[in-house]
């Protein structure tokens, strides 16, 4: 019962999440990122300083300090529906696996307990310390491609995308469920060269069949506010279902399975 | 095992067709029901009442105008204007007659009504004065019991003004055999008796009635074909011509006898159902099973090939057109707990068959399909789920969901068999059962389970512990001690168990009285042919002819008492912040909410208190109170109490503490109803659900200890507070699944709001359908759910206390609707217009 003590800092735990892997499942969100994407719709996840956000009426804490054992509790409590649905745990952030050991413990315990597992991941992360230990405990690996320029990469998440790249070819090498996923923002990746550009890289990586288009949307502009934040995307309009749709093409005519949102 | 053709039917032009002639004005009283009723009963005073009431329905049947409305395959209309009622004042008028000149204008359930049929129903009604079912139930009840309904701790008013009716008949029966065949059983039973036996005289009257009955619904039927012959003599269109001329064979052999095709099948159904609310005013005639007892009619001309399963579906979605037809007019203030014109005519698909095996057929998914083509109110639609049903036929139901009609209603056979089977039904009875009205499962044809019985407001005792059983000024309840008497939260639970029972009892004593006094006035003999076992008895199903006996009155509320105990355990006794007496001030003072209205209410309540106890009320005195009363509520104390009541846990987050006090709390309303019996010797059973009374009963009930405001709604159903689970559907079904679905034996309701893109795509109806069989496996009895709008979305915008657990999916990011800024929202309300179903 070790794994249950570790600690580790989490912000939220979402219920009946259905878009964050197969059925009903039900999402930890540990605090904390290694990039600042300009599109972050959760900014309050970004430092792993527990903060505090402005809202019309009280001021929310974000973050809290907390158990396996505790956040396993709320998990279980769901996991009738998990076996209805082949749904289950994803753990998301921030970057989940930047507390590698609390993350580490977390799909143990859900392994030890029958639970599917998925991570949301940047895999901006040094492959052999923090990402192959989770990865026999992994059914779904969700993993962001954002650009395949790393100029523009950097300029847009503060980060260049070689380590990423390499990472993604060595997850799917692993044998692990890979499904590559594309936040597309318009003014950094929403022309069909970028999206072709994406998918044609997803579509090399070997076992890798679907890929999720995630349309930007502008949901995480109260937070950047209540945190006290610039929020630097500025009036970009979400894109238009049709602009999705055509993007959706491009992508499927390079032999992958795509979807729009998750 | 059965197997099943589930291809999806077209829906013929028909159909809107039929829908547009029923929906072109605005609903109508007609007269001629009540007119040839009172005729009748003048001349037969002094007869057996079974007698008179047969002779009655004889004189209506023979009478009433028959009206076949353009396009109609399955014809039998109770009035000439489409979607209008007839009047019945057998069981209380004198609403109506108060009513005249606002029923037109009012906001709930308007009706026209001409100035001729004022006059008809005005002399109508001067024979009718001292005669109804309503004042005799009145003259029966205690006083106790008539002061506790003037406080609105529970009211009856179902039954109290209306017919019965909750019933699911023998349609297979008479599908089988006719009307023929049963007046012959009943000859039968009659040539059986023997002058001496002690029941001759009243079970002869009744075999009379019933045989006159069932002549009466052969006649009416033939008056039909004959009508429908006529109209094919004049008609030019040749495809219209036949038509008729097979509407006017089919009515000229069912239902007088046993049905020979599919299409005799749906015409015969529908004279049952329609005849059944001619006879009486009861609500809720529920067709039940109609996949089940429609499907040997349905094979036998598919097998034949005579029939295509496109024109199957056509004379399916003609009923269903048809079922909206039918109307009723209640008073005003039932219109507004009943709102809608709603009937609820129950029809259900699907489940296991009597043997336990899997029932799915055609049929089933063609009532599914008939729903979406019809897209009405009626029938209230509902499918039957247990282990074993068909997935293909659970996402053919989710996606009739997601079109946002509120349809269907979900129902767990894994919990309501054994639920019904320690009620005494059979196991084949139980495993046989369907649902009247709302949620109220039975077996058809069977029971008389009176399952609408009442509303029970469990707030009431409640405010009666904080005011030691007094309500405006009267002793209605118990003295169950002064506040500070009650020491530990046991006594203070102790108290309110106490108010329970008391106010259980007098619920009781409100529904036999109703009961005798529809039995003396009220037997229906057309309804008795068509239950078992009352020819055989010689009883009518209000006077104990039918097997099984039930009165199932709704208890609502829960998730408040549940809040409030919780809050006054934690607040009052464990942390010691508050004590009862300043809770009750601030309830008193409506936790500080100081809107004009609410102080005219807390004003006016105050002066009748004074003027009750014999102090003088003038307009100064008035004036001074309010501005008392306006003044106190400022006070900040109150809200600070409000405040630290809603930070504490709430049922319906998953959070056992909280959801184990729930079942505690449901319990004090179900358990101790068992113990009762009625004067047909059946047993009282508790159903949780309101229909749509927890909002004007709400109206009536003060600010509570939960937090809730005064005049604001009461919980519906078995659901969590409006807004108060805060963590997804999935923890709402957790916590609603801790109450004990099995012991509220006459039905839970389960109500969830979804946004369409929940559903959406095909992992959205998977998922749905996982949550759906999930919570049935957690053994909830009952779901229904709405996908909401953008109406919806716009009105959470203006309300977002309303609204707090709606949860908006876009693009895999989940948010709390109402938690987000003014222009997201409308971000989102934009979006939802563009991937709206």
């Amino acid at each position: 019962m070790e794994n249950n003590r570790v600690v580790g800092r989490i912000f939220d735990i979402q219920k009946f999440s259905t878009h964050d892997g197969p059925g009903i499942r039900t999402v930890v969100f540990l605090k904390g990122c290694i990039l600042r994407c300009r599109w972050c719709c959760n900014p309050e996840s970004q430092s792993y300083r527990i903060q505090e956000l402005k809202t019309e009426k009280k001021n929310k804490v974000v973050g809290y300090d907390t158990t396996v054992g505790e956040v396993m509790q709320k998990v279980m409590q769901d996991m009738p529906y998990y076996r209805r649905s082949g749904g289950g745990m994803t753990l998301s952030g921030g970057e989940a696996l930047c507390q590698t050991e609390f993350a580490n413990a977390l799909l143990k315990e859900a392994k030890a307990q029958g639970i599917n597992t998925a991570v949301e991941t940047t895999a901006c992360l040094p492959f052999e310390s923090m990402i192959a230990p989770h990865l026999p405990y992994l059914d779904t690996v969700l993993m962001d491609i954002k650009h395949t320029d790393s100029e523009k990469h950097e300029r847009f998440t503060t980060m260049r995308n070689e380590l990423i790249l390499d990472n993604a070819r060595r997850i799917a090498e692993s044998g692990c469920r890979l499904i590559i996923r594309v936040p597309t923002i318009p003014t950094f990746n929403d022309t069909p060269e970028e999206i072709r550009s994406i998918a044609r890289f997803a579509a090399s990586l070997p076992g890798v069949e679907e890929i999720h288009l995630l349309p930007y949307h502008r949901l995480g502009y109260d937070k950047y506010i209540g945190l006290g934040r610039e929020y630097t995307m500025g009036d970009v309009p979400p894109p238009t279902k049709e602009k999705m749709e055509e993007l959706r093409l491009v992508a499927e005519r390079e032999g992958l399975r795509a979807i729009l949102g998750g | 095992m059965a197997s099943y053709n589930s291809a999806k039917c077209a829906k013929s032009a028909r159909i809107e067709r039929l829908k547009e002639e029923l929906f072109r004005q605005m609903p109508q009283i007609e007269a001629d029901r009540a007119l040839l009723l009172t005729q009748s009963y003048m001349a037969t005073e002094g007869e057996p009442i079974v007698t008179r009431r047969a002779k009655a329905f004889k004189n209506i049947l023979e009478n009433i105008p028959v009206t076949i409305r353009p396009d109609e395959l399955i014809v039998g209309s109770a009035t000439v204007a489409p979607r209008s009622c007839q009047v019945f004042p057998e069981f209380s008028f004198s609403w109506l007659e108060d009513e005249f000149d606002t029923v037109e204008t009012r906001s709930a359930d308007p009706f026209h009504i001409s100035e001729q049929t004022k006059k008809t129903l005005r002399t109508v009604y001067q024979y009718w004065k001292g005669k109804t079912t309503s004042e005799l139930a009145t003259s029966l009840m205690a006083p106790e019991t008539l002061k506790a309904m003037e406080h609105n701790v529970f009211t009856p008013g179902n039954y109290f003004y209306n017919g019965v009716g909750h019933v699911t008949v023998q349609y297979d029966k008479v599908l089988a055999i006719g009307y023929r065949g049963i007046l012959e059983e009943a000859r039968a039973e009659k040539s059986r008796m023997s002058f001496g036996d002690a029941d001759y005289c009243s079970k002869a009257a009744l075999l009379d009635g019933i045989i006159m009955s069932c002549e009466a619904v052969i006649t009416y039927a033939r008056r039909y074909s004959e009508l429908a012959r006529q109209m094919a003599d004049g008609e030019k269109d040749p495809a219209r011509r036949r038509e008729l001329l097979q509407i006017a064979e089919n009515c000229a052999r069912v239902p007088e006898q046993g049905a020979t095709s599919f299409w005799e099948a749906c015409q015969s159904f529908w004279f049952v159902q329609m005849l059944l609310q001619i006879e009486s005013s009861g609500h809720s005639i529920s067709p039940g099973r109609f996949d089940q007892y429609m499907y040997p009619y349905y094979k036998a001309d598919i097998d034949r090939g005579v029939i295509t399963r496109d024109f199957a579906q056509e004379l399916m979605d003609c009923i269903w057109v048809k079922f909206n037809d039918l109307n009723k007019c209640r008073d005003a203030a039932s219109a507004e707990g009943f709102a809608g014109y709603s009937l609820f005519q129950n029809l259900i698909a699907g489940g296991q068959d009597i043997h336990g095996e899997d029932a799915t057929n055609d049929l089933s998914f063609m009532c599914i399909d008939a729903t979406m083509h019809v897209l009405l109110p009626a029938p209230s639609f509902s499918v039957r789920v247990w282990n074993c049903t068909p997935h293909e036929f659970l996402i053919r139901a989710a996606e009739l969901t997601r079109t946002g009609v509120g349809l269907p209603a979900y129902y767990n056979d894994e919990v309501i068999i054994p639920s019904l089977m320690s009620r005494g039904l059979t196991l084949e009875d139980a495993r046989d059962y369907n649902i009247i009205g709302c949620v109220e499962p039975q077996k058809a044809g069977k029971t008389w389970g009176w399952h609408d019985a009442a509303f029970f407001n469990m707030l009431k005792p409640m405010e009666m512990v904080f005011s030691n059983g007094v309500l405006e000024g009267e002793q209605v309840g118990l003295r169950t001690g002064e506040l500070p008497e009650l020491r530990t939260f046991e006594l203070f639970l102790d108290a309110y168990k106490a108010q329970m029972n008391y106010m259980i009892s007098l619920l009781v004593n409100a529904d036999n009285a109703i009961d005798e006094a529809h039995a003396i006035r009220c037997p229906l003999p057309y309804l008795s042919s068509m239950v078992e076992d009352c020819i055989r008895r010689g009883k009518t199903p209000e006077q104990g002819g039918a097997v099984y006996n039930f009165t199932g009155p709704q208890g609502f509320g829960i998730a408040n008492v549940a809040d409030a105990l919780y809050a006054i355990r934690t607040l009052v006794y464990e942390q010691k912040k508050l004590t009862l007496c300043q809770l009750k001030e601030a309830m008193a003072n409506n936790f500080g909410k100081s809107d004009g209205a609410d102080a005219e209410e807390l004003t006016r309540r105050i002066a009748l208190e004074l003027s009750k106890n014999g102090l003088p009320v003038d307009a100064g005195v008035v004036e001074e109170i309010y501005r008392t009363v306006k003044d106190r509520r400022a006070d900040s104390r109150y809200d600070e109490i409000r405040e630290m009541i809603l930070d504490l846990p709430k049922f319906g987050n998953d959070l056992h503490e909280v959801d184990a006090l729930a079942r505690e709390a449901a319990y004090t309303y179900t358990k101790p109803l068992l113990q009762y019996r009625n004067p047909r010797g059946g047993q009282f059973q508790a159903g949780l659900y309101p229909v749509s009374a927890n909002v004007p009963l709400g109206a009536q009930t003060g600010a509570t200890p939960d937090g809730r405001y005064a005049g604001t709604p009461v919980a519906d159903g078995v659901s969590p507070s409006a807004g108060r689970d805060v963590n997804g559907p999935t923890s709402a079904a957790n916590s609603v699944s801790v109450l004990d679905h099995g012991i509220a034996s006459n039905g839970t309701l389960f109500n969830m709001k979804f946004h369409p893109s929940a559903l959406a795509g095909d992992a959205g109806l998977e998922n749905f359908v996982a949550l759906v069989q999930t919570y049935f496996e957690k053994k909830g009895s009952h779901m229904q759910f709405n996908v909401v709008s953008r109406e919806t979305l716009r009105d959470a915008q203006k309300n977002p206390d309303k609204y707090r657990s709606l949860v908006v999916r876009v693009a895999g990011y989940s948010a709390l609707f109402t938690t987000l800024s003014k222009s997201l929202q409308d971000d989102i309300i934009n979006r939802t217009e563009q991937t709206a179903f």
